[in-house]
């Protein structure tokens, strides 16, 4: 009830003509918006419904639409046959020592890139932009050809590699606006109160930069984890594939009967993602919207 | 990691404005501000990796497309100058999987346009179940494509799918092969194209709208107008940057799109959902004529390139009319 007063003044004041208009507009808002939440919304109810369903019932001609007898099968035997945990090791693998190695090397240079203000920045923010631009094609020949020659294909690390420097730019891009948040003024407080340099950033500026920090890392992690065209072309051998190249290579083998699995399994690669989707969620949307609520 | 790029993107447009003088504060920082050569010290670790993983990589990929480079060890690979292009103007195939990506990029960025403005129109309103609404469109965002791509094959499957147990609930005919017919591949690839893209154009427009000023609107309600009005004379004008940007950055990024239509369709049926990037990645790693497939991503990328200039020309110019 706070709310609706609260937003009727963001808008417009009413007048008794927009009144009545809003009697007729208020229903199809709301028919509008279960439309949206059930484009949005079913697909997954679906999919979470699939994953508790028995083959037979999978099969049987007039499925029931709820799970008749809901039960954990289908997860146990995702687990044991598409090699689900080897997989998922795989991509933990790949996916923290990314972002570690990721976060160590954009944490300085973010911070020279925030308070030096060179034209390194400018070439950064280009590149950025200009890296969506080039399809993966062109990069991922020579790459290929690169990590071949150094003996990198068909190895965790060179995947690592390669999502390192394709993160890269855009973990700096997030973290030099989160240092440029860090007022300067507390710095120079901190110099002139005799602190050193490392001291100054140590104490004052890390501990103000640590959301920022876990966001950027959270982000690079989830790419990695997702990721799939790198890790289709640079991971052949089936014991190193990442949990997506195992998801894919699942769904050329799917009958009728493998539905409940294939969904059980895509339920269990997305949990990582979803809990880090519900750890920054706030701070995504807040972010983003944080210049626009000025008043 | 998306959003980042648009707001990258915006915020670029953003800083042209006047900014405030900010030299003598930073003259004032002494040992903090001085060096050029500190600051590149710091870069350098995070330059090197990119400079020889990923920019060297792409002018050595561009160059590729002018040679006959092919997959195996000890080809000898030579320049062969244009004629992987005049190969290539030949191949119908490839023009063919050219318009169906073409249509696909268009079609997504378009539809999820659209459907990205009204909910986020909506959430921008104070309305019940709004936070549904709002986590629903984030979560598409968290999901991996190829999970998407799964998601999907359940939903279309022809028997077992809720779509034709609908149609045959209310009496159609339930029995389409949705990914498997020619004439029902390409759109349903595009609603799922669509359905995965929701979250950045939404969250994307929803911050422009809450940056249109509100002041304005009430100004115009006083003076009469009404609601389209309003969004026609303010809203829109106001959201122009912010749309100019996403749906770039979505055009582009379902142009280059690969994932997603490779687990769904793989290409199929016969061709219909071919993307170039599946196209450019079967010559190059399926027939290995690494060469010609790095001349197919040449020509997309000069298309997309004229493409964006025409378009960011055109609104620059109508914006300065």
């Amino acid at each position: 009830m706070t709310q609706a007063i609260a937003s009727a003044g963001r808008g417009t004041r009413l007048t008794p003509s927009a009144k009545r208009t809003r009697r007729i507009t208020r229903p199809l808002q709301y028919i509008a918006l279960a439309a949206y939440v059930v484009f949005l919304g079913f697909p997954l109810l679906f999919l979470l419904i699939t994953a508790f369903k028995t083959p037979q019932e999978l099969q049987s001609p007039n499925p029931a639409f709820l799970p008749q007898q809901p039960n954990l099968d289908n997860f146990f035997a995702a687990i044991e046959k598409a090699n689900l945990i080897q997989a998922a090791g795989n991509s933990l693998f790949v996916a923290v020592l990314t972002t570690v190695i990721v976060t160590v090397i954009s944490l300085p240079a973010a911070y020279a890139l925030a308070r030096f203000r060179t034209m390194l920045r400018g070439i950064a923010t280009g590149w950025i932009l200009l890296s969506q631009v080039f399809p993966f094609i062109l990069i991922i020949i020579p790459l290929f050809l690169v990590l071949k020659q150094i003996g990198l294909i068909n190895n965790l690390f060179g995947l690592v590699l390669v999502y390192t420097v394709w993160s890269l730019p855009f973990a700096l891009w997030m973290l030099q606006g989160y240092v440029s948040g860090v007022p300067i003024e507390l710095e120079e407080a901190g110099s002139m109160d005799g602190a050193s340099r490392i001291r100054v950033l140590r104490s004052i500026v890390l501990p103000l930069l640590a959301p920022g920090l876990v966001a950027t890392s959270l982000f690079t992690f989830i790419s990695s984890w997702n990721e799939f065209f790198f890790a289709l072309v640079l991971i052949q051998d089936p014991s190193l594939q990442t949990l997506p190249l195992t998801l894919a290579r699942f769904v050329g083998a799917e009958g009728q009967v493998q539905l409940g699995q294939l969904a059980a399994a895509s339920l269990l690669a997305t949990i990582p993602s979803l809990v880090f989707f519900a750890l920054i969620q706030r701070r995504l949307t807040s972010g983003l919207t944080s210049g626009a609520v000025k008043g | 990691m998306t959003t980042e790029a648009t707001r990258a993107m915006v915020s670029e447009r953003e800083t042209r404005a006047p900014k405030p003088p900010k030299t003598p504060r930073r003259k004032s920082l002494g040992n903090i501000g001085r060096g050029g050569r500190e600051a590149w010290l710091l870069v350098l670790p995070a330059l090197i990796p990119v400079v020889l993983f990923s920019v060297y990589p792409l002018v050595q990929g561009i160059l590729l497309g002018f040679t006959d480079a092919k997959a195996g060890l000890g080809q000898v690979v030579t320049f062969n100058g244009v004629d992987n292009y005049v190969k290539l103007l030949g191949n119908e195939l490839f023009w063919n999987s050219f318009r169906i990506g073409l249509i696909w990029a268009f079609g997504v960025t378009i539809l999820q346009f659209f459907a990205a403005l009204g909910l986020a129109l909506l959430l921008n309103l104070d309305i019940k179940f709004r936070w549904l609404a709002r986590t629903l469109a984030l979560v598409p965002w968290a999901m991996p494509p190829v999970i998407i791509a799964i998601m999907w094959r359940l939903m279309l499957n022809p028997t077992y799918g809720p779509i034709n147990g609908f149609l045959r609930a209310i009496g159609l005919p339930g029995d389409t092969n949705w990914l498997g017919d020619f004439s029902t591949a390409l759109p349903a690839v595009i609603v799922v194209g669509v359905w995965a893209g929701m979250p950045q154009t939404t969250i994307t427009l929803l911050a422009g709208l809450q940056n249109v000023s509100a002041d304005l609107h009430e100004a115009a309600a006083i003076d009469g107008a009404n609601a389209l009005q309003r969004f026609w004379h303010i809203t829109l004008p106001a959201l122009r940057p912010v749309i100019v940007a996403i749906t770039t950055l979505d055009l582009i990024w379902n142009f280059n799109s690969f994932a997603l239509v490779y687990v769904l369709t793989a290409g199929g049926p016969g061709g219909q959902t071919m993307l170039p990037m599946l196209f450019a990645y079967n010559e190059a790693f399926r027939y290995g004529n690494f060469g010609y497939a790095a001349a197919m991503g040449n020509v997309m990328v000069v298309v997309i390139a004229a493409f964006l200039f025409f378009y960011l020309r055109s609104q620059a110019r109508s914006r300065l009319s």
